[in-house]
């Protein structure tokens, strides 16, 4: 039963549906084991907006506060797509490679231990 | 003249006879709610009463009361009381505590005047409908008491609005809400039950030594009125839960299932006073993790020995309970510093001998983990650049805290946790919260989640900035940032004639 409630049948409105977001879809994206940044980021984007983009328009703003995100080196960051392994393509658009609404990106970048070597 | 009613025909005329033989209704239509939760009640008389309490005798306790609280009240007033609090950091834990847990008072007298009218034992609708009028009552005193820190420090103004739209209030305001939408014996067993018999402890204990240890005499004294409320909630939760549990075994699995689900929000909803305990007092009482030891495992260990002859087990997630107590309250604070532009109270980063302290008090995980935090936090102040996170984050759908709490096993990864229901994917910040969610996916997916509803356009806007200002209507510069250079500040070293 998907709910106990006093209504036959009752149906929530979901009200995070992709519809709702004015043409964008959410994404969120996080940094493993980089605890500086409580959680990962929540972004509105356009679906057709190429990985590209995120990556050098969108994350900048607020992941640059981290002293080590400068020297990512971004070849060998190890991504997730919603708990799945998975290589971007920096030139195709986030819906084109399964980068959907409400997706979740997490990047590891193991080389990198985080302010003090403490996950920071 | 009529002669004087001894006490038990007073009782009995005043409770259980206020009942009546339904004649032309069918009392299944009178109690439209009674049955739909699979709760099965084969005898509504064996109900007992929990406090022996007629609506009179209740008056004149209460009225007692009152004006010895409203004169304590004047006075604290009238000798300048807020001047002598410890130091103006602590009157941010009353700003968290007016807009965030004074509401839920108002919220929980909401819910027991509906149960009050729903449960078709008359014993039970009294007790309800009591509790009903002390929670009503405890909003409008929490309200008095603090109304006198209103006229000198910023952020208490709007506490109402703010807990209807700001984005950490939704915690609070969704877990009673969750409460109230549920059906009327879920929610004695999640307010009744787990929240006032068994959590409410680590909520007014601390809160209340912590006022006295910081020289707040208006708190601790709606505390104490308080507390004999308090004592009869108790009472009513616990005969909730043993009169559901002996009226038919069929029972007993769906209270545990509450009972685990309600001990888990309830823990998430107490990270806030795990982070006021160990961060926002400036005396500190006792850690978050002794308090967690004292109250919940000694005192709610030998409570659920008792319950265990009715086939009730220790709520489900207790064993990953037992390990956050040594981190929630600092991941929660972290939170909070991060956002500190968009928090209607002040944050700050702990003195020197408060960070000592808190080494003392979590041995093993402070230094290896959380201090750090602090020195990166420290250095970024120290070049002017204080740090305020720059995007929203990710919210949990089912407890809606930023998903800033950790693996337990692994305490610099965040816990990620998801669930797909038709088509559309919702995160969670534990097993916990996704097992709630994917029990009841229907209620869940109408989650107000504020990031989400920052980017639909549905909080003002465009910029953070005027979400803050417009939406929530917090004064940017006076309610928000740092402590360190804010109004409060200031003023208190006028008063206190210190540079």
């Amino acid at each position: 039963m998907p709910i106990h409630a006093i209504t036959p049948e009752y149906k929530g409105e979901v009200l995070d549906k992709l519809e709702n977001f004015n043409g964008n879809q959410v994404v969120y994206v996080g940094w493993d084991h980089h605890l500086m940044f409580c959680a990962a980021f929540a972004y509105p984007l356009p679906p057709e907006m190429p990985f590209r983009a995120l990556l050098d328009d969108v994350m900048p703003e607020a992941f640059s506060l981290h002293p080590e995100f400068s020297k990512i080196n971004w070849d060998k960051a190890e991504w997730l797509l919603d708990g799945q392994p998975f290589i971007p393509q920096l030139n195709a658009s986030l819906i084109d490679q399964g980068i959907g609404h409400k997706s979740l990106l997490r990047f590891q970048t193991p080389e990198l231990k985080g302010v003090q070597e403490a996950g920071i | 003249m009529a002669k004087k009613l001894n006490i038990k025909d007073k009782y009995r005329l005043l409770t259980r006879d206020l009942d009546w033989e339904f004649s032309y209704v069918d009392r299944k239509d009178a109690f439209p709610f009674e049955e739909f939760e699979g709760i099965k009640i084969t005898d509504w008389s064996k109900w007992e009463d929990p406090f022996r309490l007629t609506m009179d005798s209740y008056w004149k306790y209460q009225a007692e009361k009152e004006k010895k609280l409203y004169a304590i009240f004047d006075a604290f007033s009238q000798n300048n009381g807020h001047l002598n609090v410890s130091d103006p950091r602590y009157v941010n834990a009353l700003k968290l505590f007016l807009t965030g847990v004074s509401p839920l008072e108002y919220q929980a007298y909401q819910g027991f005047a509906h149960v009050g009218r729903q449960f078709g034992g008359v014993g039970a609708r009294v007790a309800c409908q009591m509790q009903a009028i002390d929670e009503l009552r405890h909003v409008q005193t929490q309200i008095h008491a603090m109304s006198h820190y209103n006229k000198f420090f910023d952020g208490f103004q709007d506490y109402s609005h703010m807990h209807d739209r700001v984005w950490y209030l939704s915690v609070p305001k969704s877990f009673f809400n969750d409460a109230r939408a549920a059906g009327p014996f879920e929610f004695m067993v999640a307010i009744g039950f787990s929240f006032e018999y068994v959590l409410t402890n680590l909520l007014f204990v601390p809160f209340m030594s912590g006022a006295a240890h910081n020289g707040d005499m208006a708190t601790v004294t709606f505390g104490f009125s308080a507390q004999s409320d308090e004592a009869r909630h108790m009472t009513l939760g616990l005969e909730v839960i043993k009169f559901l549990l002996e009226q038919h075994e069929d029972n007993v699995p769906i209270v545990q299932k509450w009972i685990d689900k309600w001990f888990w929000r309830g823990t998430r909803l107490l990270t806030i006073v795990a982070m006021m305990m160990d961060y926002m007092l400036p005396n500190k009482v006792m850690s978050w993790k002794e308090a967690w030891e004292v109250y919940f495992e000694e005192a709610g260990g030998s409570l659920f020995k008792d319950l265990a002859r009715y086939g009730i087990k220790m709520p489900k997630y207790a064993e990953t309970i037992e390990k956050e107590k040594e981190h929630v309250s600092h991941q929660a604070w972290w939170i909070f510093y991060t956002h500190g532009h968009a928090a209607g109270f002040h944050t700050w980063i702990p003195s020197d001998e408060e960070l000592d302290w808190l080494s003392e008090k979590y041995p093993d995980t402070f230094d290896k983990y959380y201090r750090p935090r602090w020195e990166l936090a420290k250095e970024m102040e120290a070049k002017g650049e204080r740090f305020y996170t720059k995007a929203l984050p990710q919210l949990c759908t089912t407890c809606q805290i930023p998903m800033g709490f950790t693996e337990m096993d692994d305490p610099t990864q965040v816990c990620y946790r998801d669930s797909v229901y038709k088509g559309d994917r919702y995160h969670f910040c534990s097993d916990g919260c996704k097992d709630i969610f994917d029990d009841e996916p229907e209620k869940y997916v109408q989650s107000w989640l504020p990031v989400h509803q920052i980017f639909q356009g549905n909080c003002g806007g465009p910029d953070v900035e005027n979400v803050l200002s417009d939406f929530y209507r917090m004064n940017l510069g006076e309610d928000n940032m740092d402590m360190k250079g804010s109004p409060d500040e200031k003023r208190w070293k006028q008063w206190k004639g210190v540079a």
